[in-house]
């Protein structure tokens, strides 16, 4: 990517809508993506007419279960006749929906972009974990017989071993995390927990206990993406885009150091690049790093580079990510707390930001003044950070 | 705003069975030929990566996570689009025009013949509620609706379905990748056995497996990198309604091949395609689409595509000549990497590398692909050959 | 969403079901795609699966770089150069991580617990660095859900344990798991 200098139109967020996330829901996978769409749509003020170009993201197809899952999802989503892209990048699906809005936007194709993610995991039998068995080589892994816990497992044991974190200092993520999901409106396992319910849960695959994991939900999110001269019509505090980051490493995860993502650092770099900013730990007033898994978020805090490698743990003992805090992290509650449908947890991440960055985050505000957010996902075999920088 | 251009192209397979590689080995071949093409290194001159395909394509969940290593992607932006190639290939332009990117590689591929159940995988792609429960005989059975509509709105009858698909595959004997070419007549073709009616074995274009990799670059940087860029003047695509609502389908038309045509003429500045362009590489994954698109794309009056056709006027030294690759009838179905072959064959011809059914001095094309049933997502590219670029 | 209270003006959309409310839905359709493949392993993983076959572990070196890959692929991902020169790896490694599973593929609980992890493997004379390295996946036996506990595993110095001959098949599982080096 090369520095342009020469922006003429800047990108901004102008609306956002979610549906409940819960475990089971009547609705069909469309159904909810057309939910998040109106609420995003009612946010703005505007209606499908004033919407030029579509981009969806959902993860596995297998979670909906239907072959092309965009093209079923397009009107659903409101592309109806009209552009409809569907973007995809595994877990990091959800915020990279809104860097693909970015660039529909950015380079005058389309002034007005929806941005919608869905999932419907619930409904995949006997257990939405065994759609993850495709998610492996088929030759080299599959025979194994794998379940998508080990591998979180095995970075989380790295995780540990290098950096010298236990087990229950790694909790205080999901306890952090469940207690700031009690303000969200959507969340389907808000909680008042401890550290030892988290430890005392059942455990699945060692270090991984159940409460170390996000949820299995359904649910959707859809943003409003519009080129400045629109943007500024639409609202008056337009949330901008200021830097995208995304980088895929190699498929060989097992081929590879586990205990630090290099590949967050390096599409966080991207960001922070086009963003001008230098000093993330310092920059940056809030973030939403992605976390399907307590220790996931203190990987991707590392990863973000806003806390030196392996003093993630430390700091959260601190104090320091809480609401109140000097770096408050997931204030939306984030995947454990809100809950996981796999794209849409993403994109919701990135509403949380827009919320927050525009101060109608209500209870869930964070304590200090904010002009900058960070928003991340990650995804595929240990693979894909997907990054966006959001200013007010 | 400044255009992109393609200024280099690499392919593998286009044959009906591969299995001395797998997919990814078959990608890295294509991206190889492609890097040498433009003379680029990929792991220094690229800006991102974009890949084009679907889960159940694959057989793997998350399909995206084996795009990188072969295209040289590795801790670079990389990201897959679910959809045609020609879509990634609008996604890639609309980098280039950001301004932050100066060269963006897109890659397609298909290997239908790693797929053990194709037909059921259809079928998994239709809606779970209002069609699947329905257990259509047939998974494409709207390939066949829309020919019956098509047929009764146009008073064109089966004898001009099997003249595109005579002529398709006749042209394919002088194109080297052109696995389904054969030397066929009409009436072959109308007695063949019938697959579903009115189309006969003929009319419905085989599957060939296929990898397709495309340097695109930022128009300044082509011309400094590359004597024979190829543009892209304009790249729309659309959708017209969701799988599941086929019941809103305009049979027999193909309304989101008019909005994406639109969409790329408008940013081409072209008012009258038949007079701005040279050729086309049109749909023709079945027989009467390839009629179908030449009306929705204003090649052919409404409801005169197959008079004109039976005319003579767009054979290869007729008025505007289309598909003179064969078409997928003679060069066959690579799933995702579809629009690209077609889009490939459309780059040879206007830098005049097409060999034995190369036109005499083109310099502009239209490119029209569509995702196939059951979507209805169609795409169109307008491109210009080197010498339009100066 | 939006408003000072941060509490929407009307309660988000979405109807919950328990999972008896969902099972009884009228017209519930109940769906089993079939999707069945033949995937092509392709020049290097098949060669890398013929020596499983004859019980050795086969690597592929890149030659501009030098860097040693296990399992072996046709180029090299970060020169973008096909590899060339095949060697044998003795097999030994470390492990890298391990964990102790106490569930299977379908999330349905195991009556003994598994233990899987990453093998570093031994891949002398070769470019390695502290982040990449040759390796392979795998499942660990000969070591206590203690030991992984305890951190003593990781480091563990270990060899493959493969099946009789006439068992293998040319799969991953011709190797049984990897267990300790005696001694």
């Amino acid at each position: 990517m090369r520095a342009n200098l020469h922006v003429k139109d800047r990108v901004g967020i102008v609306g956002a809508g979610m549906t409940l996330f819960r475990r089971r829901f009547l609705e069909t996978p469309r159904e909810l993506a057309w939910e998040a769409v109106k609420q995003a749509l009612d946010s703005a003020g505007l209606t499908l007419r004033d919407i030029d170009c579509v981009v969806i993201g959902t993860a596995p197809d297998a979670f909906d279960g239907i072959h092309m899952n965009g093209e079923y999802l397009a009107d659903g989503a409101g592309g109806f006749g009209k552009p409809v892209d569907r973007i995809y990048i595994g877990g990091g699906t959800g915020v990279m929906v809104p860097i693909s809005a970015w660039w529909h936007a950015a380079s005058g194709h389309c002034n007005t972009v929806l941005a919608v993610a869905e999932e419907k995991m619930s409904h995949a039998m006997p257990h939405p974990q065994y759609v993850f068995a495709y998610i492996w080589d088929p030759i080299l892994e599959r025979p194994l017989g794998p379940n998508l816990i080990w591998i979180f497992a095995m970075e989380m044991r790295r995780y540990m071993h290098k950096c010298g974190a236990k087990k229950e200092d790694i909790a205080l993520v999901s306890v952090k995390n469940k207690r700031n999901a009690l303000d969200h409106p959507a969340a389907q396992a808000a909680a008042n927990i401890t550290v030892d319910d988290v430890l005392n849960s059942e455990l699945l695959v060692w270090p991984v206990n159940r409460l170390d994991i996000s949820p299995v939900s359904d649910g959707a999110v859809a943003l409003i993406i519009a080129r400045e001269k629109v943007a500024r019509r639409i609202t008056d505090s337009p949330v901008w885009i200021e830097g995208v980051g995304f980088t895929l490493d190699n498929t060989h995860w097992y081929n590879r150091e586990l205990g630090y993502p290099r590949y967050v650092e390096y599409a966080a770099r991207m960001a922070y690049r086009m963003a001008g900013i230098e000093r993330p730990w310092k920059e940056i007033d809030v973030a939403e790093p992605y976390d399907p898994f307590d220790y996931k978020e203190l990987h991707h805090i590392e990863g973000l580079q806003l806390a030196p490698r392996c003093q993630a743990w430390k700091l959260l003992k601190e104090g320091y990510f809480d609401r109140d805090g000097e770096l408050p992290t997931s204030p939306s509650g984030g995947l454990l707390g809100v809950g996981n449908p796999i794209a849409a947890a993403g994109l919701m991440k990135v509403a949380e930001l827009f919320w927050q960055l525009r101060y109608e985050a209500g209870k869930r505000q964070v304590k200090k003044p904010v002009h900058k957010g960070v928003a991340q996902a990650w995804g595929d075999l240990m693979q894909a950070g997907t990054v966006i920088v959001l200013g007010n | 705003m400044e255009r992109a251009a393609i200024i280099g192209v690499g392919w593998y397979g286009l044959r009906p069975t591969t299995p001395e590689v797998s997919f990814r080995e078959m990608v890295f071949e294509a991206a190889t030929r492609a890097y040498e093409d433009a003379g680029i290194d990929p792991r220094q001159d690229v800006d991102a990566f974009l890949s084009a395909q679907e889960d159940f394509w694959e057989g793997i969940a998350i399909a995206d996570e084996f795009a990188p290593e072969p295209l040289g992607g590795v801790l670079r932006p990389t990201v897959t689009v679910a959809g045609d190639g020609l879509q990634a290939l609008a996604n890639a332009v609309m980098l280039v025009q950001t301004g932050f990117f100066d060269i963006v590689v897109v890659e397609a591929h298909g290997k239908p013949s790693d797929i053990a159940s194709l037909g059921e995988i259809y079928e998994f792609a239709l809606d779970p509620i209002h069609h699947r429960p329905v257990k259509p005989a047939h998974p494409l059975f709207m390939m066949a609706f829309d020919a019956q509509a098509y047929m009764m709105r146009t008073g064109a009858d089966p004898s001009h379905l099997a003249l595109v698909a005579a002529e398709n595959r006749a042209r394919g004997l002088r194109n080297p990748r052109a696995s389904y070419a054969a030397k066929i007549s009409v009436d072959e073709v109308l007695e063949a056995e019938t697959i579903m009616d009115p189309l006969t074995r003929y009319d419905i274009a085989g599957y060939v497996d296929a990898a397709i990799v495309l340097v695109v670059a930022r128009e300044s940087v082509a011309k400094k990198l590359s004597d024979k860029p190829v543009f892209i003047d304009g790249i729309g695509y659309a959708t017209e309604t969701g799988t599941g609502t086929l019941e809103w389908h305009s049979w027999g038309r193909m309304p989101s091949m008019r909005v994406a045509a639109m969409t790329a003429y408008a940013q081409a500045g072209i008012g009258d395609p038949l007079s701005s362009t040279d050729f086309a590489e049109v749909e023709d994954r079945a027989s009467h689409y390839q009629l179908i698109a030449l009306e929705e794309l204003g090649l052919a009056p409404e409801d005169q595509a197959h008079k004109l056709y039976e005319r003579g006027e767009y054979e290869l030294d007729g008025y505007y000549p289309v598909n003179p690759s064969g078409g997928s009838l003679a060069m066959g179905v690579a799933l995702e990497a579809t629009g690209l072959v077609r889009l490939l064959e459309a780059v040879l011809q206007l830098r005049g590398e097409a060999g034995g059914h190369q036109l005499d001095g083109v310099e502009r094309a239209i490119v029209a692909s569509w995702r196939g049933p059951p979507t209805t997502t169609s795409m169109v590219a307008v491109l210009s050959g080197p010498e339009m670029g100066f | 969403m939006s408003g000072e209270s941060g509490k929407p003006k009307t309660p988000l959309p979405g109807t919950y079901l328990k999972r008896d409310e969902y099972m009884k839905l009228p017209g519930l359709i109940k769906y089993k795609p079939v999707a069945r493949y033949l995937f092509s392993a392709g020049q290097a993983q098949s060669r890398f699966l013929h020596g499983l076959k004859e019980g050795k572990i086969l690597g592929v070196m890149c030659p501009s770089c030098g860097r040693v890959y296990v399992p072996p692929r046709a180029y090299c991902e970060y020169c973008h150069t096909p590899t060339s020169e095949w060697v044998e790896l003795p097999g030994t490694g470390t492990i890298h991580t391990a964990v102790v599973s106490y569930i299977a593929t379908d999330r349905s609980r195991l009556e003994e617990p598994e233990i899987v992890g990453v093998i570093r493997l031994d891949a002398p004379g070769y470019k390695e660095d502290q982040y990449e390295f040759a390796g392979l996946f795998h499942k660990i036996c000969g070591v206590t859900p203690e030991q992984v506990m305890d951190g003593s595993a990781i480091g563990m110095r270990v060899k493959p344990r493969w099946k009789p001959a006439e068992e293998r098949t040319g799969s991953v599982t011709d190797i049984e798991c990897f267990e300790p080096v005696e001694g």
